[in-house]
């Protein structure tokens, strides 16, 4: 018994130190720091003990800046994407032709650098002194006039961030729904049409409820994803975010703690542990809701 | 309202990429449903029995041929212009919804003059309900249901938009044995009330047999022969269709026709007058045999069987193609389990002659 | 008579109506396809064009009738593009084979062995699923730099093998290889780790596979925990690599040349997605994320 014993945890003993010392120590290691007042990491010293950090974090302008920009930001693309992907899934199902084909290229973005793919878009929507940029051109063409969405006013930057975000989350939310629609069965599809269901009407009473579980699956994973947005601002905007005030919350928290204006480890995990709880908050009304509405 | 198929075709591209062959799954079909019966539609799995059910609902179209419901041709009409009801074998009651919802589900899609109010919905909903017996069900959901309690909900779904034709795919495949009886009574009785013309889809044929005022036997997308239960039975017009029907089913020998008499293995069994001189398979109903202590025909005996009112008399004999030879026989008479052999004679009503490669049957008179 | 009428109208709209929602349905389909794929072709598009050309363009054009491969050549020799490359294949590969074998080692105790504590530690490592990257990495960071491991190989690497999840995926399917073969081999005389090797292994093959081409791509694209280990270009990776490239490298101007490097970059996953299309979306239906 001993013997088998030890050989169990001999074979886990790899993934027990790694887990624990990256993963378990510094969980509540960022507790503690988050509580140390003016913790220096040079001298690896502090004063006391409290809330000091969170207080600090909550008043500094450039969080509330990344608060702002992160729920907008979450706002915005969550529901569009979601619903976006629900529409090209239902389409995609519908077809038989070149499916294969569409949905290969659909999954293409998830493979690819956000960071590089990134200054595609910037090169696409950034005006220079050489040229407009293509989607100025465009806009020019529908009788608009040109903004900078890379260095201009602050809409039209939220406007890239958001457009750059859901091309990136589009793969797998398009994935995983028309796996679900897959799913459901064919025969209450028959067996609708056979009672001569509108189109609409199987959609919202028969595909819909079958689907939810996916959908609100979508709707949770994208939250706690899109209050995790870091690179996506980072390729288009470059890594002093703070200066073209389009920092996110997990920006903040990289910043105070490497950088120009870093080293300041409690402030980041302070900021960390604010980021964490928003989500988890978020996430459990989530939750909520979902036993709501989502049938069976 | 009677159902007219005519040289009704419906082919398949091929599964396998390379062929170009196409898969026949129904083969002109030409054929006659009257008013306000119930048909089975029977045949092995893959005989292309479901496939034929589709095209008349409208789910598939045919690749040529027509469907006239009454006088009206609905050969190129959607499922929901037909006015057909249909029960799928896994039911398709959609698990969100409760069974009072699955009921009313095709009345909410009536729009236009036909459309209904809530009251109404409910009503025809609660009759089709009662129909089937389910009134006290109508807030369950499909889960908390028996398989059997499903099944009715389905029935009563398909009914409720009184539909012009009822079709079953498999009504009473996912049933148990139990279930299967008591369920195929329900559906007798349902289709009497409702005078509604029914086709149902199944591959056993007991079931067929014990429900429909017609069978149509279907063969790889051939239809074999069209009748009375009873009729089919008795005077089967092929081997495929003796061997299909009854249980348990139809002895098969090998035989030899000279001189009018049949032979099987050297003995001569049976006179049979119109039959020219040639190999056949001999098809003997398990009803067929009469103990005879010298009856021209010798099997081994293996066993009996006591069934209380009929005894089953199991042997074997050497030109038997299946493994043992079952005669049901009424208790009345005795066979000692110990003999070693046991001899019979044949009624020639129940014994019927094929082309031993074409499987065609062969007609002869008795005397 | 009036009948029959009718339903050759019915047949007329129905038709009319299919074929209408099918073009709609291409149509849009079509549409999202194009946005997907042209930052794709511009980035190709603008990679081949030579720097005068592209900055004489006021209104860039679509096509480009002198393709040079100029920008190319530029990319690896005034930026080390082929440095960045060279760092995240050896950081790629390292981190994904010390992650299979901890992976497999630990997924095998979960599914086959008996020990005690089994079910709290793996009711541990479930909850440990549930714990954000960003909660963890502050305190990496400076257990990392105490260590004095910045800018070095194993500073990148370590914190960056374990995966709970795909422990988690492994262990599912090893759970559903019949004990039966277990005992048989014992019986044999087969010692456990022979048995993982030579039966377990073997059969698993399809999710080992998924595994490492998903870990491949994070490590690929990973770009946070470089970012923040290594502030010595020698040990960028890509991503940082291609960050560094757009401050500082060829000057803000030479939009070509950067393009060269980001189609460099994206190549290679592109290629290994072609050809595992199937397992990579099989894998990440069943429970990737990005990021």
């Amino acid at each position: 018994m001993d013997y088998k014993n030890r050989k169990g945890w001999l074979y886990l003993l790899p993934a027990f130190l790694f887990l624990g010392a990256f993963m378990i120590y510094p969980l509540i290691d960022v507790f503690v720091y988050s509580f140390e007042e003016g913790y220096n990491s040079a001298s690896q010293t502090f004063f006391g003990t409290g809330l000091y950090n969170y207080s600090y974090v909550l008043h500094d302008p450039y969080f509330l800046q990344a608060v702002k920009n992160t729920l907008i930001l979450v706002i915005i693309t969550v529901p569009l994407s979601t619903g976006l992907a629900l529409l090209i899934s239902v389409a995609l199902s519908s077809i038989q032709k070149l499916r294969e084909l569409f949905q290969t290229v659909y999954f293409l973005p998830y493979v690819t650098n956000t960071l590089a793919v990134g200054l595609v878009f910037m090169i696409l929507f950034k005006k220079t002194a050489y040229s407009d940029g293509l989607v100025n051109l465009l806009i020019q063409c529908f009788g608009g006039s040109s903004v900078d969405f890379i260095d201009g006013p602050y809409w039209a930057k939220m406007f890239v961030l958001c457009f750059y975000t859901i091309w990136v989350v589009m793969p797998f939310k398009i994935l995983i729904l028309t796996s679900a629609l897959a799913s459901v069965n064919q025969t209450y599809y028959n067996a609708a049409r056979v009672d001569g269901t509108p189109k609409w009407r199987i959609f919202t009473r028969i595909t819909l409820p079958m689907i939810s579980p996916m959908i609100f699956y979508l709707i949770i994973t994208g939250f706690i994803g899109a209050f995790k947005a870091y690179s996506d601002a980072v390729a288009l905007f470059g890594t002093d975010l703070n200066a073209a005030e389009m920092n996110t919350i997990v920006g903040y928290v990289y910043d105070m703690l490497y950088g120009d204006s870093g080293g300041y480890p409690s402030y980041a995990s302070a900021a960390a542990i604010i980021l964490f709880a928003i989500v988890l908050t978020i996430t459990c009304i989530n939750l909520l809701v979902s036993k709501k509405h989502v049938h069976y | 309202m009677k159902i007219v198929l005519q040289n009704l075709t419906k082919k398949f591209p091929s599964r396998n990429k390379k062929s170009r062959e196409e898969v026949i799954a129904v083969n002109d079909f030409t054929f006659e449903i009257p008013d306000g019966k119930l048909i089975g539609l029977l045949g092995p799995s893959g005989c292309g029995k479901s496939t034929a059910l589709n095209l008349i609902c409208g789910l598939l179209k045919p690749t040529s041929g027509r469907i006239f419901f009454g006088e009206d041709d609905v050969t190129d009409l959607p499922p929901e212009h037909r006015g057909v009801g249909l029960v799928f074998q896994n039911y398709a009651l959609y698990p969100h919804l409760t069974v009072l919802k699955n009921i009313t589900f095709p009345l909410e899609n009536l729009r236009g003059a036909d459309k209904l109010s809530k009251e109404e919905m409910k009503k025809r909903a609660y009759d089709a309900a009662r129909l089937v017996q389910l009134e006290d069900l109508m807030d369950r959901k499909p889960s908390e249901l028996s398989g059997g309690q499903q099944q009715r909900v389905a029935i009563a779904r398909a009914l409720v938009k009184m539909p012009r034709v009822l079709l079953l795919d498999e009504p009473l495949s996912n049933l148990d044995a139990r279930l299967r009886l008591q369920t195929r009574e329900e559906i007798r009785r349902i289709q009497h009330r409702t005078q509604v013309t029914t086709i149902f889809v199944t591959h056993d044929q007991e079931e067929a047999m014990s429900i429909s005022d017609m069978i149509v036997v279907m063969k790889d997308g051939v239809v074999q022969q069209i009748g009375r239960p009873q009729e089919v039975y008795d005077e089967p017009v092929n081997l495929f269709v003796a061997k299909f029907l009854g249980t348990p089913p139809i002895n098969i020998f090998r035989g030899k026709v000279a001189d009018g008499r049949l032979y099987i293995g050297g003995e001569a069994v049976l006179p049979v007058q119109g039959v020219p001189d040639q190999e056949v398979t001999v098809g003997i109903l398990p009803e067929g045999f009469i103990l005879q202590e010298n009856g021209p025909l010798t099997c081994d005996l293996d066993r009996v069987e006591v069934m209380g009112r009929d005894i089953s008399v199991v042997s074997t004999h050497p030109c038997s193609e299946n493994a043992s030879i079952r005669s049901i026989i009424n208790a009345e008479n005795t066979v000692d389990p110990d003999a070693a052999t046991v001899r019979f004679a044949v009624k020639p009503r129940k014994l019927f002659l094929f082309h031993p490669e074409t499987g065609e049957r062969i007609r002869f008179t008795a005397e | 008579m009036s009948q029959t009428i009718d339903y050759q109208k019915i047949q007329r709209s129905t038709r009319a109506r299919r074929i209408l929602g099918n073009v709609i349905i291409y149509a849009s389909l079509i549409l999202w396809g194009l946005i997907v794929l042209f930052p794709f072709y511009w980035m190709l598009l603008t990679s081949v064009k030579s720097y005068g050309s592209y900055n004489a363009e006021y209104v860039p054009s679509f096509f480009t009738l002198s393709p040079t491969l100029q920008n190319y050549v530029d990319a690896f020799t005034t930026v080390s593009l082929g440095r960045y490359l060279l760092n995240t294949l050896i950081f790629t590969l390292i981190t994904t084979a010390i992650m299979l074998v901890v992976t497999t080692l630990a997924a095998f105790a979960f599914a086959r062995l008996e020990f005690r504590g089994k079910d709290a530690v793996f009711t541990l490592f479930l909850a440990l699923m549930m714990i954000p990257n960003e909660l963890v990495v502050i305190t990496n960071f400076t257990s990392i730099t105490n260590l004095g491991l910045r800018n070095t190989f194993l500073g990148l690497i370590l914190p960056s093998v374990t995966s709970v999840f795909y422990i988690y995926l492994l262990k599912e399917n090893f759970a559903q290889i019949p004990d039966e073969l277990y005992y048989a081999a014992k019986v044999d005389g087969t010692s456990d780790l022979r048995y993982l090797r030579r039966v377990m292994i073997p059969i698993c093959k399809p999710t080992l596979i998924t595994i490492v081409i998903l870990k491949i791509i994070e490590c690929w694209n990973s770009y946070v925990w470089p970012r923040l280990i290594t502030d010595d270009p020698n040990y960028y990776l890509v991503s940082n690599g291609i960050q560094e490239i757009r401050e500082n490298g060829f000057g803000r101007e030479n939009i070509p040349a950067m393009m060269a490097a980001v189609v460099v970059i994206s190549v290679p996953l592109i290629v290994l997605f072609l050809i595992f299309r199937k397992k990579i979306m099989a894998g990440v239906a069943r429970g990737g994320t990005k990021g």
